[in-house]
């Protein structure tokens, strides 16, 4: 194959080396870099721990300057620069991970994580024998809102008496803060702690108290190999691929892309073997079965929310639009949203 | 202390650091100038061992701060709440007063303003953007004399309490961003809505430079006029320099404790109102990237003067703009932050050179 000109950008919110979300987005591109027989690793060019303020613009800017042809900003705190940028360059192509704007030349792309949330809740829900499960939140923003939500149905599914207990660290990567977080649930009698953060660092506390996890983002059993059980992960290289090639090809066209479990973009991970009980393993073959099928929806009624309201009446489910809205817990979380 | 005497006996040397009576101009020159080369010589050690070019790294810094008019811009940008947080709290540590609070002044002076952009009726800019920038004064300026009155009239350290209420202010943005202030189009994410494009400050051509860069630049001047050719600049001197003479003199130092934590509040309390009106045009989570701490190390390379502040800031946004730029040659960000910081610790630990003169001594004690 020849070797044509193309060089792509990725810009971080956190290091490569968070071992989460970054280092997630990070293993994509390099993927990347392997399939595609006209990209080198020099031709990606990578700005790692961009703060999501007016830096975020320059470094995009710098990116367009240095000949990118696609960059991809991996943060939501990227939109606006996103947006301001793309004017400046209408031959580039942006692609924004998890916002909502869009233009001729910008993207967006996100997975539906509520998915393996869902299903990993299930090992959670059979796993805990005090009935009680600590999850480490972020933001209150709503993907992380439906992501507990997702997690607590699943939890429920596998075991109606089960409660999940949320705590807020209002940071995404801050290891020393998310460990603190899970020890306060343990304290508070959790026994297996999942979490929607950037680092294995509540995965750590929960194995320094004998305790069970579910991680994120990434495989991180090696942290916790005596804890961790599996973590809900991303896989973005086969869709970095995907987009590459159809805007080398010039097929690419402004999309909102919400990739699901099906598509592979999100999954599963690896199991803990020795952890993850057996029956939990053939309820999430069964349960990914008919969600690959479209069988199965995370949110169809009924659905309640923590004041027993029904929020969704059987026999319907939540748009995309009202999951991406998401503002509200459903019945079996512990904890409040700031308003 | 013992040990190395021992060794300096044997090889019959001494050295010795000993007080300058005065310092050249040149020193002051020459000093943070050979600083910056050691720290580049030992940088360069580091990268060539890792496998870079470091005159490539170093080229590719510069270039991305200084080599083209977008990248001397964006240094400018990243110059202006450097210069108008470090000038506030270089007054305050004039007169010893130790303001760690430029941070939070900076959040409270955004919030202030993007209270008047968000609520107050439309109106146009000239009405709009000077009362934004009242509104940011004022709630710096607040948010400084809140810690400078129990200090003025208790006593109480100031170094805690305005360090603390960084986090109060902090706190309160993100309370407003994620409840009641966020944008009701935002799908909950935690930002406000955009503000009017009466409420954003006038940019320079097509670059972000906005007219914050004259606010900085005034501020500086008028800064400058107070302290040298004012009464009231001369009694901050004073007790600056010695409190007991400043209250033998009859001086009033609580009042002035107070006067100088509201100039030195409101003036961080401008780099907010800058950054939301000139940058982000919307209040939201993380709108400094720490400038309120950077500009304790901006005075402190400035010696308090308000002319070197100018130049500092300048050299200092260069630092973290080209820190950026570098990364896409491959360099981790971690390695970033190291050549940083080792100019930080040479230019500061160089600082010594100034004030001593180091002495080679033959013979024995």
């Amino acid at each position: 194959m020849q070797k044509v000109l193309m060089k792509v950008g990725f810009v971080y919110v956190g290091p490569v080396g968070d071992a989460g979300w970054t280092y997630a987005h990070d293993q994509g591109r390099k993927y990347m870099v392997e399939q595609l027989p006209y990209l080198d690793e020099s031709d990606t060019l990578v700005v790692e721990s961009v703060p999501e303020n007016a830096d975020a613009e320059r470094v995009l800017t710098d990116l367009a300057e240095k000949g990118c042809k696609v960059i991809f900003a991996t943060s939501f705190g990227y939109m606006d620069y996103v947006i301001n940028v793309a004017k400046r360059y209408p031959d580039v192509v942006f692609m924004h991970c998890s916002g909502y704007k869009t233009a001729e030349n910008v993207g967006t792309y996100f997975g539906r994580m509520y998915q393996p949330r869902y299903l990993t809740g299930l090992i959670a829900g059979m796993k805990t024998e005090s009935n009680l499960i600590g999850y480490v939140a972020a933001h209150p923003i709503p993907e992380v809102i439906r992501g507990i939500n997702a997690f607590t149905l699943g939890v429920r599914a596998a075991n109606p008496e089960a409660e999940v207990k949320v705590v807020w660290t209002n940071t995404w990567y801050d290891p020393a803060a998310e460990k603190e977080a899970a020890l306060s649930l343990l304290d508070a009698g959790a026994d297996v702690i999942a979490q929607h953060q950037d680092t294995p660092g509540p995965q750590q506390a929960a194995q320094e108290r004998g305790a069970f996890g579910i991680g994120y983002n990434t495989d991180m059993r090696d942290f916790a190999p005596e804890a961790n059980m599996t973590s809900p992960v991303w896989n973005w290289g086969p869709y970095y691929v995907e987009v590459v090639e159809a805007v080398k090809n010039g097929t690419w066209k402004s999309e909102q892309y919400w990739g699901s479990i099906a598509d592979g973009v999100v999954g599963v991970g690896a199991y803990n073997e020795d952890l993850v009980p057996e029956e939990a393993k053939k309820l999430v073959e069964e349960k990914l079965a008919l969600m690959k099928s479209g069988e199965l929806e995370v949110f169809a009624g009924p659905i309640k929310d923590q004041e027993g309201n029904v929020k969704v009446k059987e026999g319907e489910s939540l748009s995309d639009e009202e999951m991406l809205g998401m503002d509200w817990f459903v019945e079996g979380v512990k904890g409040n949203i700031p308003k | 202390m013992s040990v190395p005497q021992i060794a300096k006996k044997e090889q019959g040397f001494r050295v010795t650091l000993e007080k300058r009576g005065t310092t050249p101009y040149l020193i002051h020159f020459l000093v943070p100038v050979s600083s910056v080369v050691a720290a580049l010589l030992v940088g360069a050690i580091f990268l060539k061992a890792t496998g870079h070019s470091p005159l490539e790294i170093y080229a590719m810094m510069f270039n991305g701060a200084f080599g083209s008019m977008y990248g001397i811009s964006e240094t400018i940008v990243k110059a202006i709440p450097l210069m108008l947080t470090g000038l506030g709290v270089s007054i305050a540590f004039r007169m010893l007063l130790w303001n760690i609070g430029a941070e939070g002044q900076l959040y409270m002076g955004a919030f202030a303003a993007s209270w008047v952009a968000l609520f107050a009726p439309d109106m146009p800019g000239y009405i709009m953007l000077p009362l934004m920038f009242i509104a940011g004064f004022l709630g710096g300026a607040l948010w400084g004399l809140l810690p400078a009155i129990p200090r003025a009239f208790l006593g109480v350290n100031e170094t805690i309490t305005t360090l603390m209420l960084n986090y109060v202010a902090i706190l309160w943005v993100d309370y407003l961003v994620y409840g009641p202030w966020k944008d009701p189009k935002g799908f909950n994410f935690p930002l406000t809505a955009p503000f009017r494009d009466s409420a954003s400050l006038p940019t320079f051509g097509n670059s972000r430079v906005h007219l914050g860069l004259l606010f900085a630049l005034a501020a500086v001047v008028i800064v400058y006029v107070l302290l040298k050719h004012t009464r009231w600049g001369y009694e901050i001197r004073i007790i600056g320099e010695s409190q007991n003479a400043a209250r033998y003199a009859g001086m009033n130092i609580g009042k002035n404790i107070l006067l100088v934590m509201l100039l030195s509040g409101g003036l961080a309390g401008l780099a907010g109102m800058a950054e939301v009106s000139g940058i982000t045009h919307r209040l939201q989570h993380g709108i400094s990237s720490g400038y309120g701490y950077t500009a304790i190390i901006i005075a402190w390379l400035s010696k308090l003067n308000p002319w070197a502040i100018i130049i500092v800031s300048f050299l200092f946004g260069g630092l973290l703009v080209g820190g950026f730029s570098i990364q896409t040659s491959g360099l981790p960000s971690a390695t970033v932050f190291m050549l940083q910081g080792l100019i930080l610790f040479f230019v500061l630990g160089g600082e010594i050179l100034t004030r001593y003169r180091i002495k080679l001594q033959r013979g024995r004690k």
